[in-house]
């Protein structure tokens, strides 16, 4: 396999490790105003805060990861995106902001206030909404460059299905794999009450986000004709998606295996997030990043596959030790420890 | 041109404004854990809860700092590419590796405060738990080292050949270990842990002053971080010597410009303080004789560059003196204090534990914080215009986005708020629950008998 492949593959690896990692959060965020404004905090507070708290600042790494790297692997993707992003990726920085350390000052503070949770549930919707502008704009079409000027073409963006559909399909998608990672924490921690309110949340949005992908693929032919046949020829792959997230809804239903349901949801977006990767190959930017011509020079290349490799065995035995505590502790969950 | 020079600006301005508010909480968050590290191995070691309880109330702050440093470091991570587009776009293919290894061990350092944090009674043998603050603490140095040696990589920039505006023949290796990397590192690192000390010297001592309950305990946390301060700024006034020797090597022109030495000559006097008039001419300075040339190579008479062997265009600005003064002063500062300090614990009848000395500490702490950030402006301001030392002005790198002018208000906002937010989330965490309540709540029979 050529550096390239590798460097990109790494990075979308880690941008659905994003994915996953800060749907939870995000969704925990929006559940947890939601069940305050409707009364219910009581229910599902503990089991939000329990999980939440040892691992926000993780969370975070994973985004700054995948930025940092991206810039490596292919400098010239900062030159472009870095140029035209500057507005959507400050806000995203703010709202990044206002979230991480508001959590921290909510927590660790004060008492919970009615302003800090509707900032909390807020944020963490308009923050997928500001980051998804990135892969909107990735498809092409979107900036204009003259006289070595990068800009964004708001107007466009702004009237574009697609870019409509992506933020619609990253918030249905986020409260679902959100839903239903908390319905099995709730079950881990023996929690009736919380598991009745979650799994009820977490059918809930499974057909909007099947509904706005479908959209979204709609929107994409419209759009970038190469990256949706690409996609048509790639069925298979979408086609294992679909069967994981309907093993996920029965399970769902029938109330029983909320572990493997959530494996299983988690396996569904691997298959769809990697499905829509692949397909845009060989673009980072349609039509302005080629991969081949803007990737880094070999001995850099070697050099970040290296330390890839040297961080992971450093960062999957933490991770591991991270869960054991924490995530799959069953002591834990229940508010023992 | 008048619209480019504005984002260009725009572009310094926003960049100086995120990373002077992020070293603030990078700085703690380099140096608390060593000292919450610390306080707990010794708790432990003579079971002694003063100094458990001072790991643990360390430990409770640092939470909050720890939270806005990690969202401003995002902020500045990205701004790189956003503010900075060309020169990521060309130094991307240098700088990637430790910019990416520093990811690496920021995460490390993330997950083990996770579990540090929220793991004090969860193991049957003390020592566990402290050694989950060791990953901690050396996730932070480490990540430090990192992101320094990219610094040090655009001052003194070097691994690579320069061939029709591209960079070739890369050697990551070579362009980490530059030749300022070695001196910043140290004088970064030593820099941090002695502000750290200063900054907890300060909350000790303050809390001495008000005579308010467990004075024993905040006597101990006071002869703790005072003993760290002296050794630490030891190490870093060795450390900035050593950068200023490398200065006088690779980087003449910061040197001469910190210390308004405009002609190359031999025996050169060092500048102390003083200002310019209209002329450019130093009035009203204190004058070493032959010191520069002492400082720059070990040698009283040895020959110093001065300015006007550089292009006028080429040339830092001369404000600079300023913030190199005010660092050394502020440095030798540190060290007096803390040194006298101990003198006078050691002597046993003299009262280390005075007015005078507990109010000079708890200036010691803010002055600290104040010496990072003009020691900072210095070193960046010292190699305008480049962005990349030799390469890449400022100007050729800035982003043409005229948003930038908003963004820099925004984010002006932001951080506005979050310092508000956390000096009076850090008042509330402490205040309402002072040290000695918590001591006498956890530990009732431990504290009857002492009410200094």
């Amino acid at each position: 396999m050529s550096y390239e492949v590798i460097g990109i593959s790494v990075l979308w690896l880690f941008l659905y490790g994003y994915l996953i990692v800060a749907s939870i959060d995000f969704g925990a965020g929006f559940y947890a105003y939601y069940a305050k404004v409707t009364k219910r905090d009581h229910i599902i507070n503990q089991i939000i805060s329990r999980y939440l708290s040892p691992v926000w600042e993780v969370t975070n790494v994973f985004l700054v990861f995948f930025f940092v790297g991206i810039v490596g692997f292919f400098p010239k993707s900062a030159y472009y995106f870095g140029s035209a992003l500057l507005v959507p990726a400050s806000f995203a920085i703010i709202l990044l902001a206002i979230r991480g350390s508001f959590y921290a000052f909510e927590n660790y503070g004060s008492k919970q206030s009615n302003i800090y949770m509707f900032l909390y549930g807020a944020t963490g919707l308009f923050i997928p909404a500001s980051l998804s502008v990135a892969l909107t704009i990735s498809e092409g079409g979107f900036i204009t460059e003259e006289n070595g000027v990068v800009s964004l073409k708001y107007a466009e963006l702004f009237t574009s299905p697609l870019a409509w559909s992506i933020v619609a399909l990253a918030i249905t998608a986020l409260l679902f794999i959100s839903a239903s990672f908390l319905t099995y924490y709730a079950s881990r921690a023996n929690d009736e009450k919380a598991l009745n309110l979650v799994r009820k949340w977490a059918i809930f949005w499974a057909t909007p986000t099947i509904i706005m992908a479908l959209t979204t693929m709609i929107a994409l032919s419209q759009r970038n004709e190469r990256h949706f046949n690409n996609m048509l020829d790639l069925w298979w792959v979408f086609g294992i998606s679909i069967a994981c997230f309907l093993v996920a809804l029965a399970l769902l239903y029938v109330g029983k295996h909320y572990g493997v349901a959530f494996i299983a949801i988690m396996l569904q977006f691997l298959f769809a997030f990697f499905g829509y990767g692949i397909a845009k190959f060989p673009y980072l930017l349609d039509p302005y990043i080629h991969i081949e011509d803007s990737v880094t020079s070999e001995p850099m290349a070697i050099a970040l596959i290296i330390a890839f490799i040297g961080g992971l065995l450093l960062l999957i035995p933490s991770l591991i030790l991270l869960m054991r505590l924490f995530l799959f502790n069953a002591d834990y969950a229940k508010g023992k420890k | 041109m008048k619209v480019e020079f504005d984002t260009v600006l725009m572009s310094r301005l926003i960049t100086a404004m995120t990373l002077g508010f992020h070293i603030i909480f990078a700085t703690l968050g380099v140096g608390v854990p060593l000292f919450i590290s610390i306080a707990e191995f010794i708790g432990i070691k003579k079971k002694d809860k003063h100094y458990t309880l001072l790991a643990q109330r360390w430990a409770r702050g640092f939470v909050i700092t720890v939270a806005i440093g990690v969202v401003t470091g995002t902020a500045i991570g990205l701004q790189l590419s956003l503010v900075w587009p060309q020169f990521m776009q060309l130094a991307g293919n240098v700088i990637a590796l430790p910019l990416f290894m520093e990811v690496f061990a920021f995460f490390f350092e993330a997950i083990f405060l996770g579990i540090y944090l929220y793991t004090w009674d969860r193991f049957k043998n003390p020592y566990t738990h402290w050694l989950l603050s060791i990953p901690v603490l050396i996730g932070a140095g480490i990540s430090a080292i990192f992101i320094t040696t990219v610094n040090s990589f655009m001052n003194t920039p070097d691994g690579f050949l320069l061939q029709n505006g591209e960079f070739t023949d890369v050697n990551p290796i070579a362009a980490m270990l530059n030749p300022s990397t070695p001196t910043r590192v140290a004088h970064v690192l030593g820099g941090s842990y002695v502000t750290v000390a200063a900054i907890l010297a300060t909350i000790a001592a303050f809390a001495l002053l008000r005579k308010k309950g467990a004075a024993t305990y905040h006597k101990k946390a006071l002869k703790l971080t005072v003993i760290s301060m002296f050794i630490f700024s030891i190490l870093t006034a060795l450390a900035g010597d050593l950068s200023a020797k490398f200065l006088a090597e690779h980087q003449p022109e910061k040197l001469a410009a910190a210390e308004w030495h405009f002609e190359t000559e031999e025996n050169a006097d060092l500048v102390l303080f003083g200002w310019l008039n209209e002329d450019n001419e130093v009035v009203g300075e204190i004058r070493l004789p032959g010191f520069l040339s002492f400082l720059a190579h070990g040698n009283f008479s040895s020959p110093v560059i001065g300015l006007e062997e550089f292009p006028e265009d080429e040339q830092p600005p001369l404000w600079i003196h300023y913030m190199f003064d005010l660092m050394v002063s502020i440095g030798f500062f540190l060290l007096a204090i803390s040194f006298i300090y101990l003198v006078f614990t050691f002597v046993k009848k003299w009262n280390a534990n005075n007015k005078l000395f507990l109010w000079l500490i708890a200036l010691s702490g803010p002055l600290a914080m104040l010496a990072v950030e003009f020691g900072w402006i210095y070193a960046e301001e010292g190699r305008q215009p480049w962005i990349l030392r030799g390469y890449m002005t400022v100007e050729e790198a800035a982003t043409s986005s005229p948003y930038i002018t908003h963004m820099f208000f925004l984010f002006l906002l932001l951080y506005i708020v979050l310092g508000t937010l956390c000096v009076v989330t850090l008042r509330k965490l402490f205040k309402n629950n002072p040290a000695e309540v918590e001591l006498e709540k956890r530990y009732p029979a431990f504290e009857k008998g002492e009410s200094e």
